[in-house]
């Protein structure tokens, strides 16, 4: 397994160097050897697994196999998974056995990709760190007193310590691209509406999007290609021609502008990730990327934004669960109104019942345009304020975060602090555009940085392109941690 | 703007969330913090911007009026707290 890019082990599977099954059982012995001190999977079910593994097979062995058919891939326990305990990370779903697929695990099946588990997650897609799990806290691999960051921490470390190729996960306001970057992986936040939100347990409706995690852009390139497309089943989902987002990984950068956000530099950022930032954009420039500077003048609103828009929106797609059609309920209650309360004080975590009623009071009456509309009416300003940007570059750069992974337990009694881990990611939800993670070195402590790029809608591959080039040219993304036991 | 005890109870009231005086008394701070954080964008003008949705301007599809879900009943339902002859059971509420 020391070469764990997606194309190499597909042409593996392909000249039959390897079968599904073998492959899938070396990653299920390493999650065996590994979970037990990262906490990444909720569930692994290696008979299932290895039953996928071999229908796999089946298909390489007709002739019928696509792409990456019979390479393993791990799926955020977000995700509905027929037969598959699905729990987002929460006590209130923690018996939930999904009765269907989510449409994304619809076509990974259909890709014929073994799932290897379902990975740990912050409640509800809701933190920074991992932390708010139910199933406890996901360790960092490159030092495990650390976070992995959140909310897709699992995905993010296993990918990290190679206990998957591969991992999917969410992003509604950075939940790919810094667990991403604070594990050294790449994360791809694709434009809002590409990837079906079906079976997809629903945190903030206008800002969920589900992508791909792994070691490289070209990973991602390749998952991209089978995790979009157009589902009657989401409302959102968008009707556009499928792409080959592997197109134009091997186009040259020259002539590429690279839009730099003053405000994205400024005050609160760690002097290490901005060198390494920085020393970044010198290797594109030596790719023949010009660089510019511009500015995103209401970025700094845009966690004020969130966290009215997003607690809006969770609070009522959380009124689901209120102990009757599925998960938790109470054991002992008077009549139904105490049902529901015991029910859902019982069932969620702390981080999960602040927002939830942050949502309901923004939305209440005498509230609603003080809070919500004027929300509304900025996350317009914030939308506005890369549409000109754009105007003046192909790609925007920056950090993914404002700092490297923090302990365990640092940030976990401070809500406002942990949401600052979010401020360079949140815009590009609220604008809906795509935004990615990649490595671009470590700090002093050996953990990883990571480097991001926002693109215009539907621009992925220009964005893929921009990170393998630089990838190519570099060999931060295949470090891996060492040590792990 | 500062939230008095009484209006986290109430909050948590609306949103059918248990909580005792300990609780509250706790949730009133680190939300307060979090209002805190929200005001800065009070004192933003909005004045003339149009509120912002969503990000892509996509409008409800219509589809035929026909039947396209399997009856998946018994499937739905084996995985809720109590359920008999195809009911969902929750406590009496009406006598």
């Amino acid at each position: 397994m020391s070469e764990p890019s997606l194309a190499s082990l597909a042409a593996q599977l392909a000249s039959k160097q390897i079968s599904s099954r073998e492959l899938a059982r070396a990653y299920l012995d390493r999650i065996a050897a590994l979970n037990p001190s990262i906490n990444a999977f909720i569930t692994v079910d290696p008979e299932k697994t290895l039953a996928e593994a071999a229908a796999a097979d089946s298909l390489l062995a007709a002739g019928q196999a696509g792409p990456l058919t019979g390479v393993p891939i791990a799926h955020k326990d977000i995700f509905c998974t027929d037969g598959w305990l699905t729990t987002c990370g929460s006590k209130m779903l923690h018996n939930f056995v999904a009765p269907y697929d989510a449409h994304l695990i619809q076509r990974f099946k259909a890709a014929g990709m073994p799932s290897l588990g379902k990975t740990n997650m912050d409640e509800f897609a809701m933190g920074s760190s991992n932390e708010t799990s139910y199933f406890g806290a996901v360790k960092n691999p490159w030092n495990t007193a650390y976070v992995p960051g959140g909310s897709s921490g699992g995905a993010a470390a296993c990918v990290a310590a190679r206990m998957a190729p591969a991992a999917t996960g969410t992003d509604t306001g950075g939940s790919i691209r810094q667990p991403a970057a604070l594990c050294g992986i790449t994360g791809l936040k694709p434009t809002y509406g590409l990837v079906s939100r079906y079976g997809m347990i629903a945190f903030a409706s206008s800002l969920d999007q589900a992508g791909p995690m792994a070691p490289s852009a070209e990973d991602c390139a390749l998952l991209l290609n089978v995790m979009t497309g157009f589902d009657p089943k989401d409302s959102t989902s968008l009707e556009r021609d499928k792409e080959d987002y592997t197109r134009d990984l091997d186009k040259p950068l020259t002539g590429l502008r690279v839009g730099l956000p003053k405000e994205f530099f400024a005050e609160g950022l760690n002097s290490e990730v901005a060198m390494a930032v920085e020393t970044a954009v010198t290797e594109l420039k030596k790719l023949g990327a010009t660089t510019v500077e511009i500015s995103l003048s209401n970025s700094q609103l845009a966690i004020p934004v969130y966290y009215v828009l997003a607690p809006a929106e969770a609070s009522s797609n959380l009124s689901r669960f209120d102990g009757v059609r599925y998960g938790y309920r109470a054991p002992e209650y008077s009549d139904l109104n105490d049902m529901y309360a015991k029910t859902r004080a019982q069932g969620f975590g702390a981080e999960v019942k602040r927002r939830i009623m942050i949502g309901a009071y923004v939305l209440s009456h005498g509230y609603y345009d003080a809070y919500y509309l004027q929300a509304q009416k900025i996350r317009r300003l914030i939308a506005n304020d890369f549409d000109a940007a754009f105007q003046a570059c192909d790609v925007i750069l920056g950090p993914t975060a404002p700092g490297t992974a923090f302990k365990l337990g640092e940030k976990s009694d401070d809500p406002v602090e942990m949401y600052l881990n979010d401020l360079y990611t949140i815009p590009a939800n609220l604008a809906g555009l795509p935004g990615m993670s990649l490595p671009c070195g470590f700090d002093s402590r050996g953990l990883p940085i990571g480097l991001q790029l926002v693109g215009n809608y539907f621009s992925e591959a220009k964005m893929l392109n921009v990170a393998h080039q630089y990838q190519l040219a570099t060999d931060w993304h295949s470090r891996q941690p060492e040590g792990l036991k | 703007m500062s939230l008095t005890q009484d209006d986290v109870k109430r909050i948590a009231s609306l949103a059918r969330i248990e909580i005792d005086d300990a609780q509250a008394q706790a949730t009133q701070a680190r939300l307060n913090s979090i209002f805190d954080l929200i005001a800065t964008m009070q004192a933003v003008d909005t004045s003339g911007i149009a509120p912002m949705a969503h990000a892509q301007e996509v409008y409800q599809r219509l589809r035929d009026d026909v039947v396209t879900e399997s009856d998946r009943h018994a499937a739905f339902q084996a995985v809720a707290p109590a359920v008999e002859n195809g009911l969902y059971l929750v406590p009496r509420v009406v006598e």
